[in-house]
């Protein structure tokens, strides 16, 4: 956990704390499986064929790169209002830090149990460390942090994301 | 018995330097939709060419972050077979892949240990390139069986250690 000198109060109480514990918003299928090896032409047997499923993963998992498929939400949602967002702890921190636009400058993950269809998993966001505001090719910003930590109905750790973001104003923004 | 039963890699058979098969994909703007929609990234750079150039000054829409991770899950499983399990991967995105380019995928071995559970783990570099220009660099960490009897997709609680 680290945090710049000049992070306001409001934000610095944020770094290492749990935020955002949710719940993936239906159960772990076979469709987005079938969606994700389509879409990067994935032949591997263990996400088509039940025999190989069940012999090599005692069953039908989904490939380990796909754990923050399962938390984005829908797109809409009847009573929702406004555009829904993944990663709200990153948006709470483009909003109380000024810094309107962002890009992902790298992501780190590390896989645990395997996710199997059927299950329901549980993430929380965690933000690890905020850097102090620099002048980069894009514009004036910082760098933080983010991890988004995910366990099953087990309370079996499956994996942790990191991402660091690149948050910036675009010169004269 | 099913082929796929069997594992066709095993860690006894790699040494550092070895190189993974590199794969080539030429990239259209339906690459860059249809990851984008797989991962349930609706953000319009990955599906509105304007938005894209307007707000974040690039030439096109660009493949998103989840679903390189998928093109690189899916370069790693191509060379290990079903019994390569990932542990770790970690990439940096340094230009975007975009319509119209040709992604090549290349890998190297950096590293192999085995750890105090006798899980055999294979450290790779990953790159992606454009035309000979490196677009993501990675590095990722993948068990792969010791021997024939080995799974690594078995290994529970204290047996994974990635």
């Amino acid at each position: 956990m680290s945090a710049a000198d000049d992070l306001p109060d409001a934000v610095r109480k944020m770094i290492g704390v749990p935020m955002y514990e949710a719940r993936s918003e239906f159960p772990i299928e076979i469709g987005y499986v079938y969606n994700t090896c389509a879409a990067v032409g994935n032949g591997n047997p263990l996400y088509w064929d039940d025999e190989t499923a069940q012999a090599v993963a005692g069953g039908r998992i989904a490939p380990p790169t796909m754990l923050s498929v399962w938390f984005r939400p829908h797109y809409w949602a009847p009573g929702a209002s406004g555009e829904r967002k993944a990663m709200q702890a990153h948006f709470d921190l483009k909003a109380l830090l000024a810094l309107p636009e962002a890009v992902v400058a790298s992501n780190e993950a590390s896989f645990g149990e395997p996710v199997r269809i059927g299950d329901v998993l549980t993430t929380c966001q965690i933000v690890r460390s905020i850097g102090p505001l620099k002048q980069t090719r894009l514009g004036t910003g910082r760098f933080w942090t983010v991890d988004v930590r995910s366990t099953n109905q087990h309370g079996d750790w499956v994996g942790t994301e990191s991402y660091t973001f690149l948050g910036y104003r675009r010169p004269g923004q | 018995m099913n082929t796929n039963s069997t594992p066709r890699l095993l860690f006894g058979d790699l040494e550092v330097g070895g190189r993974l098969p590199p794969l080539s994909h030429r990239v259209t703007a339906t690459t860059v939709v249809l990851g984008a929609l797989a991962s349930r990234d609706w953000r319009p750079m990955h599906h509105d060419k304007d938005f894209a150039i307007e707000r974040n000054g690039t030439r096109d829409i660009f493949i998103n972050t989840p679903n390189n991770a998928a093109w690189f899950e899916r370069y790693i499983t191509d060379w290990t077979g079903p019994f390569g399990r990932l542990g770790r991967l970690s990439f940096q995105m340094k230009t975007p892949v975009f319509p119209g380019d040709e992604m090549r995928f290349d890998g190297t071995i950096t590293a192999l240990a085995t750890d105090g559970e006798g899980c055999g783990w294979v450290d790779l570099e990953l790159d992606i390139s454009v035309d000979g220009q490196t677009r993501t660099v990675g590095t990722a960490r993948v068990a792969v069986p010791a021997d024939a009897a080995d799974n690594p997709w078995k290994r529970r609680g204290a047996r994974w250690q990635p």
